[in-house]
């Protein structure tokens, strides 16, 4: 007889869960066994008695939970296959942040790819996302339609420049969540040419210190305090800062700051502007329209799920395809990483 | 096309006047003719291009891409042009390999020697060639729906900041001059001389008045000033010359096209300073319209017969500026007022009055004057030198306004909205209600002046501590009767309004004073809000 996918990954309310392997992906609460794809607080959370991810995930999570998050963590190397119980699970790159992975879960012969969340792009702060040939792919659906199409990081780091040249006496406060688009977007501006000293919130401080620990050097970084300021009090510098501080009294030390925000979002401006944005950036850690439809096609599974995000545009897609495709219906899951 | 669309984007989402005015300049600077000229003239809504519709760029997109996929994205984006600017095919496209994306002259000139049929065949191609941004300042040009903001005097700042010129010597030009402004933009440049006013009905630069304050009586000898009635409609400037009648804003727009019967009255050969009003002639005189009347004819580009009859223009002329071929700028007041006065009485009374003048001899009969005036859509006294020459901008010491006192309600802080620049870390803009139903305050206005720096910090204190709800920039504010922040709101008028769920919009409201003393539940009710209105009309 052949194997049902959806004998082999069901969604329940706590995520994902294998039953024959009895572990959940990316859980949204505690659960005995789950296997995380990144470190996003949606898709990584503490509490759970064993974690099976990669080791940059691990790091990241004890970083953020603490060292004892889980009951025991195991660490999953990249495209080695691990047996739990009669499944095997492989992770392979996922492009998406420093660590993350799809995971591959395979029996009797049926393999599904649950991607989590994925950028076909490359990016220099880790590493890059491989299509893996599966019977069923699992797609996130964040930015699942035509009219998201991401421009070249590249250049819209170009355009922050500018606004700084421009701005001699302004700072710019760069909104960026603050694991993999801080680092990524650091990185870009050091790609630029840009080598004076970055501030920044101190949200930031631990993640960029790991990144920095495995090889990823992001320059010079200063704690955007009142002391490290510089004569004239941060006039036409970089600042970076998760966006929910621009609201917060930290955003008072700068002068007359310019509010920038590096998002997938700020493609749409009715977005840019309810958040008043005064320089909306758009670089995105998940694939847009074009990724998504370009990695399915590569893949080419013989079914998609789609989950979190605009699910019905990329079933129609598929359908227009003849690929069968149809919604899970995940709950829990946020746009942390954009 | 793609410096224009840079140019769009930034003007968008940029917030503060100065900021938009280096924005301007720079473009003007760093960009050649009559690229630049077109940039002017498409922001300044002065290009005159075959518009394409709706419904044809609809159709266009259909062609490209599937309707249930352009509904998804339509439904999320919510603006036509931006949606299928973003979601524009460009797979296969001509795009792919050619680096030949038209310039928005090439645009300009294009549509404007083709005819209207041709305008979505051109589009469809221009489409292909240019990036999303691009798209985008395409297709808001062809479809004129530019909505960025800028007033026509901000535009003609940013080119007198530019050129180091007087913006009243650009208010005098504007008319004048047509798009690609190349001569303009060579006199700013330095590279040419000043143009020559062409144009017949110029816009002649207006005056203004100060506020006065109350320690100016001392020093200002009654006898020297003349005064009337300050009426609440919007100033503006009724000029003729060689057969062309023109209808101007105080900033030199012209709004001829909204009041054709007005403007079809100017019967003489001049220019007149004045207040636009509703108005008739009634039983006893003139009968004017409140300003929620005048409010019926304006931001409007046609008008229709109904609204000609139900809500008649009026001009209540102030002063002359032209008589024929004279220019009375130079004169005294009390001798163009005399000029005024006869010119006047030759012309239309369906159409044209002249202000009255008020009789006093001391400041206290003007003061008795102003606490009682004879009309509601009266908004205080204006106080003229008899010897003060017309002069444009706001001289020192010639005109005075003395505006009524503000009408004052309390209110209850709801909102509270992140400010933008030296403000980014304040809750800086407060929308505020008044008691509907016991218990329900409904939203009637927003501000962000008229406190100070000090009251800015207690009330920004305030806000963190006492919120309910956070939806992106916007903080919702614990108010209910026990508990909740009363603001003074001081404004200077009162209408209705079907776009604001109370049914009532005021005029420049501003907070006046933090009312920490007074119990929410003892603020305002919409009941006397209404009152206020029915009240003016």
């Amino acid at each position: 007889m052949t194997p049902r996918p959806e004998d082999l990954l069901i969604p329940r309310r706590e995520g994902l869960y294998c039953p024959p392997g009895d572990f959940f992906i990316d859980p949204v609460r505690g659960v005995d066994r789950a296997l995380v794809t990144h470190g996003h607080a949606d898709h990584a959370r503490a509490g759970h008695g064993h974690v099976l991810a990669t080791a940059e995930t691990l790091d990241i999570m004890a970083i953020r939970y603490g060292a004892d998050h889980a009951g025991a963590t195991q660490p999953a190397g990249l495209g080695k296959e691990i047996r739990i119980k009669d499944v095997t699970v492989t992770f392979h790159p996922a492009g998406h942040v420093l660590g993350s992975a799809q995971i591959a879960v395979e029996r009797n012969g049926l393999r599904i790819v649950a991607s989590g969340d994925y950028k076909p792009r490359p990016d220099p702060t880790c590493a890059t996302f491989e299509p893996v040939a599966c019977d069923v792919f699992i797609t996130e659906a964040t930015f699942a339609l035509p009219v998201f199409r991401h421009p070249d990081a590249g250049g819209e780091i170009q355009r922050l420049l500018r606004s700084v040249s421009r701005n001699p006496d302004r700072a710019h406060l760069v909104g960026v969540y603050s694991l993999g688009k801080a680092q990524r977007v650091i990185r870009l501006i050091r790609d630029a040419g840009y080598d004076k000293p970055l501030y920044i919130h101190g949200a930031l401080q631990k993640l960029c210190d790991y990144y920095e620990s495995q090889g990823i050097a992001l320059g010079d970084l200063r704690p955007a305090t009142v002391e490290s300021s510089v004569k004239g009090g941060f006039a036409g510098a970089i600042v970076l800062g998760p966006p929910s501080a621009f609201g917060e009294k930290w955003a008072r030390r700068f002068p007359d700051p310019l509010i920038s925000f590096a998002s997938g979002w700020m493609q749409v401006r009715a977005r840019a502007r309810q958040r008043g944005v005064e320089l909306p950036l758009v670089i995105s850690d998940h694939a847009d329209w074009d990724e998504l439809a370009e990695t399915i096609t590569a893949v080419a599974p013989g079914e998609v799920w789609v989950t979190h995000g605009r699910e019905e545009a990329l079933v129609r897609w598929c359908e227009m395809q003849g690929i069968a495709a149809k919604p899970l219906h995940l709950v829990g899951y946020e746009d942390e990483g954009d | 096309m793609n410096r224009f669309a840079d140019l769009l984007d930034m003007l968008a989402f940029t917030p503060s006047r100065n900021a938009k005015l280096a924005l301007l300049q720079d473009h003007f600077r760093t960009v050649p003719d009559p690229e630049r000229g077109y940039a002017l003239a498409a922001i300044a809504r002065d290009l005159d291009i075959p518009a394409v519709k709706p419904a044809q760029l609809r159709e266009l997109i259909s062609a490209r891409m599937d309707a249930e996929l352009f509904g998804y994205s339509y439904d999320y984006v919510g603006d036509l042009a931006e949606t299928i600017a973003l979601a524009w095919p460009e797979k296969g496209t001509a795009r792919a390999g050619r680096n030949d994306a038209p310039g928005l002259a090439e645009v300009v000139e294009t549509l404007q020697a083709s005819s209207r049929r041709d305008g979505p065949k051109l589009v469809e191609d221009w489409l292909d060639r240019l990036d999303a941004p691009g798209r985008y300042a395409l297709l808001k040009l062809v479809t004129g729906g530019f909505r960025m903001g800028l007033s026509g005097r901000l535009i003609k700042q940013a080119l007198a900041g530019f050129g180091r010129v007087d913006v009243n010597e650009i208010e005098e030009l504007w008319h004048g001059l047509e798009a690609p402004y190349a001569e303009l933009f060579a006199w700013l440049d330095g590279s040419g001389e000043k143009p020559v006013n062409a144009a017949a009905a110029p816009f002649r630069p207006v005056m203004l008045s100060h506020a006065i304050d109350a320690g100016d009586f001392d020093k200002l000898d009654p006898q020297d000033f003349t005064a009337e009635w300050k009426w609440d409609g919007i100033r503006v400037q009724a000029t003729s010359e060689r057969g062309v009648n023109r209808l101007y804003t105080r900033t030199g727009d012209d709004i001829s096209a909204a009041f054709p019967d007005l403007v079809d009255a100017i019967a003489f050969d001049g220019a007149l300073d004045g207040e636009l009003l509703v108005a008739r002639p009634g039983g006893d005189g003139v009968e004017t319209g409140s300003f929620s009347d005048l409010q019926q004819r304006l931001n409007r580009k046609t008008v229709t017969a109904k609204q000609l009859c139900d809500h008649p223009a009026f001009f209540r002329a102030y002063d002359i500026l032209q008589d024929g071929l004279y220019d009375l700028r130079p004169k005294p007041f009390l001798e163009r007022r005399a000029r005024l006065e006869s010119f006047v009485a030759g012309l239309d009374p369906a159409r044209f009055d002249c202000s009255a003048m008020l009789d006093f001899n001391t400041w206290d009969e003007l003061a008795a004057l102003r606490a009682d005036p004879p009309f509601a859509v009266i908004e205080g006294v204006m106080i003229k030198r008899k010897l003060s020459p017309y002069l444009p901008g706001r001289p020192k010491g010639e005109w005075y306004k003395w505006k009524r006192d503000p009408f004052l309600i309390d209110a209850v802080l709801m909102y509270a909205q992140r400010g933008h620049g030296k403000r980014s870390g304040y809750y800086s803009d407060y929308t505020f209600g008044v008691w509907r139903d016991p218990g329900e305050l409904v939203p009637v206005g927003k501000a962000y002046f008229g406190f100070t720096d000090e009251e800015l910090l207690q009330i920004d204190k305030y806000v963190r501590e006492n919120t309910i709800e956070r939806f992106g920039p916007v903080r919702s504010v614990r108010a209910g009767p026990d508990k909740g922040l009363v603001f003074e709101v001081a404004f200077e008028g009162i209408n209705r309004s079907t776009r604001h769920k109370s049914g009532v919009a005021m005029r420049f409201p501003r907070i006046s004073r933090l009312r920490w003393d007074k119990p929410p539940g003892e603020a305002d009710r919409l009941e006397t809000l209404e009152r206020m209105i029915d009240g003016a009309e």
